[in-house]
């Protein structure tokens, strides 16, 4: 312990220029802590949009612990310390793509900044919805999910850049390639997969499935392509009627996109300057055809003719994050709707159905996967600046693997809903109804 | 002499006017309304009681509606409460469908029910069947209304009665008022349900002024939905109609009862949920039974109701089967006299009861 001590003074000595080395623990870490302010850049103050995502369970103890840098400004000032090998960049600033514009003057900065606690949230959330998405695939192939599954992997970015951007009380709607982001508007894997293998213990008590998920400021999964659209300027027609300063983001994706229903709401919102963030997700390929061969523009960030638009790096989380905050404030300023394109990839075919190679060829695939993973990106970035270790992402994943594992445990264990559910939630508070069953002498109860 | 009398009747006549002004207290006021002005004020006083409510479709704003239904309305409330929607259905009966899914509680007017099938989807799969699959997470305080059915001379794709389309769907409630009392009471209960209510109007009855009760008249007045009312009380044949029919079978009735015939006229008020206790509970006084409708024939609201009254006790009490009187099963022609052959007459009516009679 104290050859430890007395090996970190040395170095810090040797770095920060001072003679004396450090005698004491606290000492140390006094020396540490200017070493941290040496190196890093000025924090500043955190934007009011900025949500925090869901914090990840800490760390085991038995590997090499983290140190709490104190120049960190989210760490709180009472934050346990603790020795470790290595110090991390508490904060590092990256470039981003810059966003191709239309009809906006001004588009999203061409850097970002990101924590190293942030840098380690999204890792935790991306890996999380990446695991889960392929657990639902083990799970369909041993047929204990059935009907439809639209799987979300390789599109990671998308929902965690958006999510780290808006409040938990800004709204969120999509169509039905949407269990990653209900996992990101607070709804757990357990209750996911339960409702994906038709269980009483399924957010929607199983009688939903896959495409029709809910939660507070989150309203599906929606199955119709293209229906969920007007409903979200709807949702926005709601915010700004009641004056409350939030948004509502309404996906789609590129197949959807020249959906006449789309339009329709465009008009509308535009019109009434609706505080609506319409998302087109652009994985290239509605179904089994290529945008090209179903949009005669495929400049969907375009498309919106009147709205302005802006095109997105959709694998970056940092960059859709960025693109997020421009967007929301363009529409809380009161200046309209507005119509990010997230350029993204999905690894899986449209659903578990297709498998995904007639219509692209697995070089595609595999190139993206190699060249434009979000996860890794992410990843790679972290460790180039030296904001996490190897092992610390190690860890997560391990303890992902053991959080996703425990959740299908629970989703293959849990019993489906009981019969007498059949019949409920035909009406909100009512009176119990009858419900003609399969002949005339099966009358069934409904209650709210 | 002449002006002095003249002078004093007038005087008379005044004091009478003042004298009869004050006895006015004391009686029972009833008045006049017709469905229009009672659909007009219904809305009226729930925006005003409720600020979630609010108006959108087609010219129901500035133009004071098409069929004036919501005349005034944007002038005493304003462009946030009441607003104009540009020709676009589907869009926005989506975006009515989102407002009531986050809070609000939208009425929004389909110009007439045909134009809703621009936007069926939205009405089905986004409005009435979210509350079920969301597991009662999720629900949609929303009512649909505007005029339904056949109107004069406005030809095939104007004319089609969607009674039968909506009531077939779970999650919905259908509603089909014929008088004014009807129109106020399930109105404001459409308005202050938690859930999808498609309220089907007729154009042809807009204009018509009913007396309404003092009751009625209240703030507070609602009629249940899924109760049907006895309109008339008979013992010999059972009728069963909504919305104008019911009142060609009044008219039926009437002429009927001169020769001795006398009907019950059961109003349904609500298609869905259907009122078959009150049916049955008639026919099984009546032995008879004859549904009207306006619709057409094939899988319809009279349909329905045979089927349920074979299922249930009334069967055995009836006297002869059931009769349906409907539209006639042809897309809504435009001359004259071929469109007046295409729904029920009152002659029809009163012929289908004579045969179900077997008189």
């Amino acid at each position: 312990m104290k050859t430890m001590l007395a090996l970190i003074s040395n170095v810090l000595c040797r770095i920060t220029g001072k003679n004396a080395a450090a005698q004491t623990v606290s000492e140390l870490l006094i020396d540490l802590s200017e070493y941290v302010s040496l190196t890093s850049p000025v924090t500043p103050a955190m934007a009011t949009t900025q949500r925090q995502p869901p914090k990840p369970p800490p760390v085991s103890t038995s590997a090499p612990q983290l140190v709490s840098v104190q120049a960190d400004p989210l760490a709180s000032p009472g934050a346990k310390v603790v020795i470790s090998s290595r110090s991390f960049t508490s904060q590092a600033t990256f470039d981003i793509k810059k966003c191709e514009l239309h009809h906006l003057e001004e588009g999203p900065p061409d850097k970002a900044e990101m924590t190293r606690e942030q840098g380690l949230q999204y890792y935790h959330s991306m890996q999380t919805m990446r695991r889960m998405e392929l657990k639902a695939d083990q799970l369909y192939k041993q047929k204990i999910i059935r009907g439809f599954c639209h799987l979300y992997d390789g599109q990671e970015a998308c929902a965690m850049g958006i999510e780290g951007a808006i409040n938990p009380t800004d709204h969120l709607i999509t169509a039905y390639r949407a269990h990653a982001y209900t996992y990101t508007r607070g709804v757990s894997v357990k209750q996911i997969l339960a409702e994906l293998t038709g269980r009483k213990g399924g957010i929607a008590k199983g009688k939903g499935g896959s495409m029709h998920m809910y939660a507070p400021n989150f309203y599906g999964g929606n199955g119709i392509v293209g229906a969920q659209v007007p409903l979200g300027a709807g949702i926005a027609l709601a915010c700004q009627y009641q004056g409350n300063n939030q948004v509502c983001v309404t996906l789609y994706g590129d197949g959807a996109a020249n959906q006449g229903q789309i339009f329709e709401a465009f008009n509308m919102a535009a019109l009434w300057k609706l505080p609506c963030i319409f998302v087109c997700e652009n994985n290239k390929y509605g179904m089994g055809t290529s945008v090209e061969r179903a949009s005669a523009s495929t400049d969907y960030y375009k498309r919106g003719d009147y709205v302005p638009g802006i095109r997105v790096d959709g694998m970056d989380v940092l960059c859709v994050r960025e693109a997020t905050k421009f967007a929301a404030d363009h529409c809380r300023a009161g200046k309209g709707p507005i119509l990010m394109e997230l350029q993204t990839y999905r690894y899986h075919g449209h659903s578990m159905s297709d498998p995904g190679v007639s219509y692209r060829t697995r070089e595609e695939i595999q190139e993206v996967r190699s060249k434009s993973d979000p996860i890794s990106m992410l990843k790679e970035r972290m460790l180039s600046n030296n904001m996490a270790s190897p092992e610390e992402f190690k860890e997560i994943d391990v303890e992902i693997r053991k959080h996703i594992d425990e959740a299908a445990l629970f989703a293959t264990s849990d019993p489906e809903p009981p019969l007498g559910e059949l019949c409920n939630h035909i009406f909100a508070n009512d009176v119990p109804i009858d419900v003609r069953g399969v002949n005339p002498w099966t009358i069934l109860k409904s209650s709210s | 002499m002449a002006s002095l009398s003249c002078f004093l009747r007038s005087g008379r006549t005044a004091v009478a006017l003042v004298v009869r002004r004050e006895f006015h207290r004391t009686a029972p006021v009833s008045v006049q309304v017709t469905v229009r002005d009672a659909l007009n004020q219904a809305m009226d006083e729930e925006l005003e009681r409720d600020d979630r409510v609010f108006l959108l479709g087609e010219e129901v704003a500035q133009y004071d509606g098409a069929y004036k239904v919501s005349r005034g309305l944007w002038k005493k409330y304003g462009d946030k409460r009441i607003i104009d929607t540009p020709i676009t259905e589907m869009g926005f009966a989506g975006i009515a469908v989102g407002s009531a899914m986050a809070g609000l509680r939208p009425i929004c007017e389909f110009m007439t029910w045909n134009f809703s099938m621009q936007a069926i989807d939205q009405v089905i799969n986004s409005a009435a069947k979210t509350y079920y699959m969301s597991a009662g997470r999720q629900n949609v305080p929303i009512v649909f209304r505007g005029p339904n059915g056949a109107s004069a001379g406005v030809a095939a794709q104007h004319s089609q009665c969607f009674a039968a389309w909506y009531a077939h769907c779970p999650g919905l409630k259908v509603v089909s008022p014929w008088n004014a009392e009807d129109a106020r009471g399930l109105l404001k209960a459409a308005i202050r349900d938690d859930n999808p209510v498609i309220f089907l109007e007729n154009e042809l009855m807009y204009g018509v002024p009913f007396e309404m009760s003092e009751e009625s008249q209240s703030k507070d007045f609602t009629i249940p939905i899924g109760k049907a009312k006895v309109e008339r009380q008979g013992s010999h044949i059972t009728l069963v109609s909504h919305s104008r029919m019911v009142g060609h079978c009044l008219d039926a009735a009437a002429v009927l009862a001169k020769e001795g015939i006398e009907c019950e006229v059961v109003n349904l008020r609500s298609i869905r949920p259907l009122d078959v206790e009150t049916i049955e509970t008639s026919v099984m006084k009546t032995n008879h039974l004859v549904t009207v409708e306006g619709g057409w024939p094939q899988f319809g609201v009279g349909a329905e109701i045979c089927a349920r009254i074979m299922e249930g006790p009334a069967f055995n009490y009836l006297d002869a089967p059931a009769t349906r009187v409907t539209g006639v099963d042809i897309p809504m022609p435009y001359a004259k006299l071929l469109e007046d052959n295409s729904t029920p007459q009152i002659k029809d009516i009163i012929f289908s009861i004579k045969k179900t009679l077997n008189i």
